[in-house]
């Protein structure tokens, strides 16, 4: 076997070991919280006879082990089971939201990456004069504005002032693509301003770091113009620290941006998230926790490979 | 008026100039402000209501969790959906009067213990099925069983016996009650085909819109039902509710025009909201209220001096002022105001009399050590600043008080109802009685004052059957005294309902009994075009 693709199926079964591994852990972590089902669904209406009426039907007076195993069987089987809240079928709830999920973060991805990265070989280019100190100055000043700040301006500034978007983001199935991306605007947008910062800090770094080398000073020395030199050789030697700060905020555009879901009303799997702990919903909390889990252990192991196939030295090992 | 003014009101009236544009120019006519507004509002409604368009509603209060069964509403977005597609036998009209729907007719016998409805003659169902007696008695059995969970399941189980003849529905209760029809409008209580037993979240119901889309937490949007028997509401063709729990996201909607009207204005905002062109408060009194409760049974809440020093040791005007921003009314510890009817106005005033608390601290004998209040920023808008408010009037009195802030998650299930002294609020009932009967009667399940005293009990369960309406508020007045001097609520504030709707929004008209017009604000306005 070649020792990339070797290395490939270590890794996808690694993280499938550690995915079971964050499984019992989610289900701990949900028996550990106060309150049950239960009491939170019938929150302040709570009466002895009701709780214990619906403690049975819901089947919560089964040992905890007996209801994992049930939960992972299904899960196994593509059976994520139903809300507890509402009765409605998980699997199909979170396919849903997981598409928007992955539209928004798609399209703030396609936005950020390009331009961070851009931004950064900028910074290094010109790197201690005004442009870098620009640039730095800007997005770090974006980065540490909270994301809700930032949104609450965006709105006041795009719909209040200059009415040029929607202030609620929701998307529904029946609207067309470029309605979807209207819809959007606003949380991209704001996202772009929150990752971008990270990205192009570290590309700055890295490029940096490489233009040190003797052999940047060489192809200076051959009368390379500094753009080409950055490009043609201190890119590729930098792009593993950069492909991984890359995929971290795409895992977190993918996982971590419920303020920004809340703020816009962006029916997304954050929002479906928190209002299913609210209720102590347990099906929908590990089920969604779980798919958070395995997209940040799927993109870092995405992270990995893509170094491994840019770095020769562990591209070869000896 | 002259002929110019009039001109000028039936523009506006039908929507020609905008509201803006229409009190200026009356302005410019020397009509005042407050008279120009009311005699739009009346012309707007001779004008009789523009039927089609899309009408929409933001509103915080809805979660992904919900459900389209009827039974389980509690947060105002289902509350809400309930009140568009579904209907109940009667509703109680902003005046407090029976509103009739499903049934035309309601009768009792001279002891309140057995009530006939008739019920109208060709209701139909979203499905096209007619509404029967049967339809009715199913559904008020579906939600006498514990297994349904209904939020109703209080209101139907004093209903011993029910039977339906032809179009006729009568229910025996084990013990007479004056109110029951008043309990039938209860919003959980809408009438479904068979009851909704077979599908409880089907949707289907005999209200003036069809469910056509059901996304819980993101938004339900609705259609005319054709054949709905009313033909005086329901103007426009689609209704729409987006959740929008966000504050500024949803006053923002509502400027933006993405939304028609929104509930829960922070009251933060009300007077930079009122500055802004096209768009107007709705504050309307209502009966929901703000409240600290304290357990009667434990110390040292057991002690009668200690709750009434705690009772005068709160500056009641001061928390209407500061954490409702002026839109809602001073409390008087029992949980009545003059949105009931029957509502005795001349029992006296509790005000915040530091010396007073002082001297009951004292005769209580406490031993000074701090008394824990427990609060949580959901507890009440501004809950934690009303309980901080309460430790400084408190002090003043040389009341130790001490505010324990716990989060909201897990709020009602860890701190309402479990500890002795806490932060809480009360939507209000439909009548007095039901608001007693759920939280003061000794045996109420949500008893959380733990409030135990039998001559108020047995004055509840008397004014219940009574029919005579004087003698039945002469006790609902002891009632109230006894609560206010006894027991282990401190209401320092009824809550107005703070809403805020665009001006082409027309028929919008304030409702007591609940938000948005009691939930009908969808079903009875209208859009000018």
């Amino acid at each position: 076997m070649h020792p990339i693709l070797k290395l490939v199926v270590q890794r996808i079964a690694l993280g499938l070991l550690l995915l079971l591994a964050v499984s019992l852990l989610i289900f701990a972590g949900t028996e550990a919280l106060p309150g049950d089902v239960a009491q939170s669904i019938l929150g302040q209406s709570a009466t002895p006879e009701a709780l214990a009426n619906l403690r049975e039907a819901l089947g919560l007076n089964e040992p905890a082990m007996t209801r994992y195993f049930k939960w992972l069987g299904g899960i196994l089987t593509g059976d994520f089971g139903v809300a507890l809240t509402n009765g409605q079928d998980i699997g199909q709830a979170i396919g849903q939201r997981l598409g928007n999920t992955l539209f928004l973060a798609t399209s703030a991805a396609v936005i950020s990456v390009p331009l961070a990265i851009l931004l950064g070989l900028v910074a290094a280019r010109y790197n201690g004069r005004w442009p870098d100190k620009l640039i730095s100055g800007v997005t770090l000043s974006t980065i540490s504005l909270p994301e809700f700040v930032a949104a609450y301006f965006v709105i006041y500034l795009l719909t209040q002032l200059i009415p040029i978007f929607q202030p609620v983001a929701m998307v529904f199935p029946g609207m067309s693509f470029w309605e979807k991306l209207q819809a959007v605007a606003l949380p991209v947008i704001v996202l772009v301003l929150v990752v971008l910062a990270h990205m192009m800090r570290m590309t700055r770094a890295a490029v940096l770091n490489v233009m040190q080398s003797a052999y940047i000073e060489t192809a200076e020395l051959k009368g390379l113009g500094p753009m080409t030199v950055i490009w043609r050789h201190a890119l590729p030697n930098a792009i593993a620290p950069i492909i991984s700060v890359v995929v971290l905020n795409l895992a977190y555009l993918v996982v971590g941006v419920v303020v920004v879901e809340v703020v816009f009303s962006y029916n997304a799997l954050g929002q479906y998230l928190v209002d299913h702990v609210a209720k102590r919903d347990l099906p929908v909390v590990q089920a969604v926790g779980l798919i958070f889990a395995a997209v940040y252990i799927g993109l870092n192991i995405l992270a990995d490979v893509i170094s491994i196939l840019a770095n020769p030295r562990l591209r070869h090992p000896k | 008026m002259n002929a110019e003014f009039n001109h000028l009101l039936k523009s506006a009236a039908k929507g020609r100039i905008s509201r803006r544009e229409f009190m200026g120019r009356a302005a410019a006519l020397g009509v005042t402000a407050a008279t120009a507004s009311m005699l739009l509002a009346s012309a707007a409604r001779a004008e009789g209501p523009v039927k089609g368009g899309t009408l929409k509603a933001g509103m915080a209060g809805g979660e992904s969790t919900n459900s389209l069964d009827p039974a389980l509403a509690a947060s105002e977005v289902p509350f809400m959906v309930n009140m568009t597609w579904g209907e109940m036998l009667v509703d109680v009209s902003a005046k407090g009067e029976i509103d009739y729907r499903i049934a035309e007719e309601v009768s009792s016998n001279a002891d309140a213990t057995e009530w006939k409805f008739k019920i109208r003659a060709g209701v139909e169902f979203h499905d096209g099925k007619t509404v029967t007696a049967d339809d009715v008695i199913a559904t008020l059995k579906r939600h006498t069983d514990e297994k349904s969970q209904s939020g109703a399941l209080g209101i139907v189980q004093g209903i011993s016996e029910m039977s339906a003849s032809g179009d006729m529905v009568t229910l025996k209760l084990a013990a007479g009650n004056a109110d029951l029809p008043f309990l039938m409008a209860d919003y959980h209580l809408v009438i479904q085909p068979g009851g909704g037993v077979d599908n409880p979240a089907a949707g289907i119901g005999a209200g003036p819109y069809k469910v056509v889309a059901f996304e819980p937490g993101v938004r339900h949007v609705f259609e005319k039902h054709a054949n709905y028997f009313d033909t005086t509401i329901g103007h426009a063709d689609t209704v729409e509710i987006l959740v929008i729990n966000d504050n500024t996201a949803r006053t923002a909607a509502l400027q933006a025009g993405q939304v028609h009207m929104i509930n829960r204005v922070d009251p933060k905002i009300i007077d930079l909201l009122k500055g802004v062109p096209g768009i107007s408060i709705e504050a309307v009194a209502g009966r929901g209220h703000y409240v600290f409760i304290m357990h009667c049974d434990k110390a040292p809440f057991d002690n009668k001096d200690l709750r009434m020093a705690l009772k005068l040791a709160i500056n009641r005007q001061e928390m209407v002022e500061k954490i409702l921003g002026g839109l809602g009314s001073i409390g008087n510890d029992f949980p009545i105001n003059a949105a009931y009817p029957l509502f005795d106005d001349s029992i006296p005033q509790r005000e915040y009399d530091a010396a007073k608390a002082a001297e009951h601290y004292k005769a209580s004998g406490h031993d000074g050590s701090p008394i824990v209040l427990r609060t949580a920023p959901g507890a009440f808008p501004g809950a934690v600043e009303a309980a901080q408010l309460f430790q400084q009037s408190a002090a003043a009195a040389g009341i130790p008080l001490e505010v324990k802030v716990e989060p909201d998650d897990g709020y009602w299930s860890n701190v309402w109802n479990v500890e002795p002294f806490c932060a809480s609020y009360w939507g209000g009932r439909p009548v007095q009685d039901q608001m007693y009967s759920t939280a003061y009667l000794s045996t109420a399940d949500w008893n959380d004052t733990k409030f135990k005293n039998e001559e108020f009990d047995s004055i509840l369960l008397a004014a219940r059957a009574e029919l005579d309406q004087t003698k039945r508020k002469e006790e609902y007045s002891k009632m109230a005294h006894i609560l206010r001097d006894e027991g282990g609520l401190i209401l320092p504030m009824f809550n107005d309902f703070v809403e805020a709707k665009r001006d082409e929004v027309a028929g919008w008209q304030p409702d007591p009994n609940g938000e948005l017009m009691n939930g009908r604000a969808l079903v009875k306005c209208w859009l000018n075009a």
